[in-house]
């Protein structure tokens, strides 16, 4: 198929559209809004369903209804309302329901700005609502990118019976790049009849379907947790995505960054080599599940002296590169914040500092 | 001798956890019933709220799904847009729908899904422990309200059925009560109504039911029906708010 | 080899377009292209810019801080962005709403009343294509009939404006190149 030059957010929207999700539910806000201008033209197209409903709160429960009844859908929004969301998130996590969030992350935190961001990272990857559950994050660096991840998200939350999030930020949802739409990215919605609420007169099954995540027995609880557990380190073994950039030789130093961010620094290693001096990049493409081993052991090379993690934010995916590089090696930060984005030139200096 | 009275097909053998002289199994039943007469039980799913009848699904035999607190039409409403060929209910108390899910109730109502509601009125928190809930009649004494509810701080109780007769879109309205036979009867045909707008895919239905809660009310159950009726029915009155005819 | 041009003047000149195009062109050619817009409360009215980003590999860093040109539809988008372009890039300034002309000596200036011009072909509205077509011929970053091709496909279903914007487009390279 042709290229086709589309702004991030429209593209996020025809991208779910070819994964064969025709349900879409959101609430406008800045800087990701486009979606659903998109797709409430482009669904009724298609014969979908579209939606916009009085709040982020009551979207959330909406997407939990369609996921619980059986059909892939999908919503979009950005950072404030995604707290909003987060309610629903852990009630869908707990009760195994597939679905897809997209979050086009603004600057925080309450109102912040409408600029890029990375400060959703901990609410993205360590939780945002109650109790144990994760999401599985896709973070990805362009319209492109974000095109194919979204895709993949309907078939790794239907794998998973999990929420996904797809987080881009205001970048990647406000620019526009030429993208393609990969035929093969688009599965078969999987047989949902053993659990969904789709109706006892289209099933074999002539018992009720319940989706809940209320457990009042204790050990009935903590098999419920043990269940998202077990999918948790199923994730971590099979579905850990990440990109290693100009790994091959002896760099000196490791940076650690993804999405947007990853862009200017893969811009600053090259300005790098011209000088001279090896920078790899480690970019990760789940947040979670986190690439643990491979951060590690591209920390460990004899030849890199220290590893940064650089971010739009104060300082959070640099606490699970720590975790990960376990002291073998210094772990720094750089972060910039509300929109500013560290250019190529300040990483160089940085780097230059550090090395020496 | 035939048979004169049997249990609805929708309603499980399980034993209610609902106190002595709770009026929801009343309703449980009325629900069953109207889903049985219109046959749609393999086409129906339930939500259920939090509150008291969060283990509906454990009494009303058809798919159900658990909602947040107060989100029940939102989740009804994600359900039905993408599956209009089933048939969506809530059931929700007062404090679900009349306190945290005022907004939800009323945006559902007022995009006219097509869905069904079970709102069960008993001025009261049940499952909580008997806390004031928006419904609450001034003096009630609560929890939360030991001196009883002072209309001064906390605002008279909300009537929904009234509130939601407002909503231009059409719709189906109508308060019931539970505490005679005669007023069981009226809210069976109201029920099956509500359902049967649905089912002919007409409007948004609603169906208020005046209830009693004899433990966090603190009365016997025979108490309970009297004091609803010289209490609550002057302030909440029953009959039909709104139909989609009149619209 | 990366170019960048900024786009810049006031909320409604049809700055987002005319990059879009340039962008959308490009494309066609076959480089890699990145359309950055800045977005927010400048959108309503104020002062619009946006960048766009043609390589011949992978775009990296989206933050472009000095662009190679600048199209500077307005006084203020030309007093605020002259200083960054870079050395031996085109200044590119609408005389008819500027009356001023570039405080730099190390960059390429072309002044032209694209207003005037756009009025001439039938609208100002055309502004922003007779400004894209004078710069296009100017950097020589796109082949002129491929881009005029992609103007043509952008109105399509506007099929009445199609000729207007076509003469725009023919004055704003004569513009250019005379």
């Amino acid at each position: 198929m042709a290229k086709v030059l589309m702004k991030g957010n429209e593209a996020i929207g025809e991208a779910a559209i070819r994964a064969g999700c025709l349900n879409y539910f959101a609430y406008p806000i800045t800087p990701q809004s486009e979606v659903a201008e998109y797709l409430s033209k482009r669904l009724p197209e298609v014969g979908g369903t579209f939606l916009q409903g009085e709040s982020e709160v009551a979207v959330g429960y909406m997407i939990f209804g369609a996921s619980g009844a059986g059909e892939r859908v999908m919503t979009t929004s950005s950072s404030p309302g995604i707290s909003l969301m987060s309610e629903a998130l852990s009630y869908i996590a707990a009760a195994h329901c597939p679905a897809v969030f997209v979050n086009i992350v603004r600057g925080g935190p309450g109102l912040g700005g409408i600029l890029p961001s990375q400060g959703d990272y901990f609410q993205a990857t360590k939780g945002g609502g109650h109790g144990d559950y994760h999401l599985l994050v896709l973070a990805p660096d362009g319209v492109q990118e974000a095109v194919e991840m979204t895709m993949q998200a309907f078939t790794l939350a239907e794998k998973y019976r999990n929420p996904v999030m797809v987080m881009g930020d205001g970048m990647i949802g406000q620019m526009m790049e030429p993208v393609e739409f990969p035929d093969d990215l688009k599965t078969e919605p999987t047989n949902k009849d053993a659990w969904a609420t789709n109706g006892m007169s289209t099933r074999k099954s002539k018992t009720p379907n319940l989706v809940k995540s209320l457990f009042l027995d204790s050990a009935e609880l903590n098999r419920n947790n043990l269940d998202l557990k077990a999918k948790y380190e199923q994730m971590k073994k099979e579905d850990v995505q990440y990109e290693l950039y100009n790994a091959d030789g002896d760099y000196q130093i490791l940076i650690a960054s993804y999405g947007t961010m990853s862009r200017v620094c893969r811009t600053a290693i090259d300005m790098l080599k011209a000088e001279g001096i090896e920078a790899a990049m480690f970019r990760p493409k789940t947040l979670f599940p986190f690439p643990e081993k491979q951060v590690y052991d591209a920390a460990v090379k004899d030849s890199c002296k220290c590893v940064i993690s650089i971010e739009m934010s104060m300082g959070q995916m640099v606490e699970d590169v720590q975790r990960c590089v376990m002291g073998k090696k210094p772990v720094e930060f750089y972060g910039e914040c509300g929109g500013e984005i560290p250019s190529p030139e300040k990483i160089i200096e940085i780097v230059k500092e550090l090395i020496g | 001798m035939g048979k004169t009275f049997s249990k609805p097909e929708a309603l499980t053998d399980n034993h209610t956890h609902y106190c002595p002289g709770c009026t929801h199994g009343i309703v449980h039943r009325l629900v069953a019933e109207a889903i049985d007469e219109l046959g749609i039980r393999e086409n129906t799913v339930g939500i259920a709220p939090v509150g008291c009848a969060v283990l509906a699904y454990n009494y009303i035999d058809c798919d159900f799904q658990e909602a947040a607190h107060g989100r029940a039409p939102a989740m009804a409403t994600g359900i039905k847009r993408v599956r209009p060929d089933l048939m969506v209910f809530t059931y929700q108390g007062d404090g679900d729908l009349a306190s945290i899910g005022m907004g939800e109730i009323i945006h559902a109502a007022n995009r006219g899904e097509k869905i069904t509601v079970i709102f069960i009125n008993n001025a009261i928190y049940g499952m909580t422990g008997g806390q004031m809930a928006p419904t609450t009649m001034p003096g009630q004494r609560a929890t939360t309200a030991p001196a009883g509810r002072d209309a001064a701080q906390t605002g008279m109780p909300i009537r929904m059925a009234n509130l939601m007769s407002e909503i231009v879109t059409p719709g189906y309205v109508t308060r019931q009560a539970v505490l005679k036979p005669q007023m069981v009867n009226k809210c069976k045909k109201a029920i099956k109504k509500a359902f049967e707008y649905q089912v002919a895919n007409t409007c948004f239905s609603f169906v208020e039911v005046i209830s009693t809660c004899p433990t966090n009310w603190g009365m016997t159950p025979i108490d309970s029906l009297k004091w609803a009726e010289e209490t609550l029915l002057p302030y909440y009155e029953l009959g039909d708010y709104k139909t989609p005819e009149e619209a | 080899m990366q170019t960048e041009v900024k786009f810049a003047g006031f909320g409604g000149q049809g700055i987002l377009l005319s990059a879009k195009l340039l962008a959308y062109a490009a494309m066609k050619q076959g480089y890699q292209v990145a359309w950055i817009p800045s977005y927010g409360p400048e959108m309503r009215g104020g002062t619009a810019y946006c960048t766009v980003v043609i390589s011949d590999k992978l775009i990296g860093s989206p933050i472009i801080k000095s662009p190679s040109h600048l199209v500077a539809m307005n006084r203020p988008s030309l007093e605020k962005f002259d200083d960054t372009v870079k050395p031996g890039g085109i200044v590119f300034i609408n005389a008819s709403l500027i009356p001023v002309r570039s405080q730099r000596k190390d960059v390429v200036e072309l002044a032209i009343p694209v207003n005037d011009i756009a009025i001439e072909a039938g609208s100002v509205r055309a502004a922003n294509i007779v400004a894209l077509a004078a710069f296009a011929a100017k950097s020589k970053l796109v082949d002129l009939d491929l881009l005029k091709k992609c103007i043509k496909e952008e109105f399509a279903a506007k099929p009445k404006i199609i000729p207007l914007n076509m003469d725009a487009f023919d004055r704003g390279v004569a513009a250019a190149q005379a």
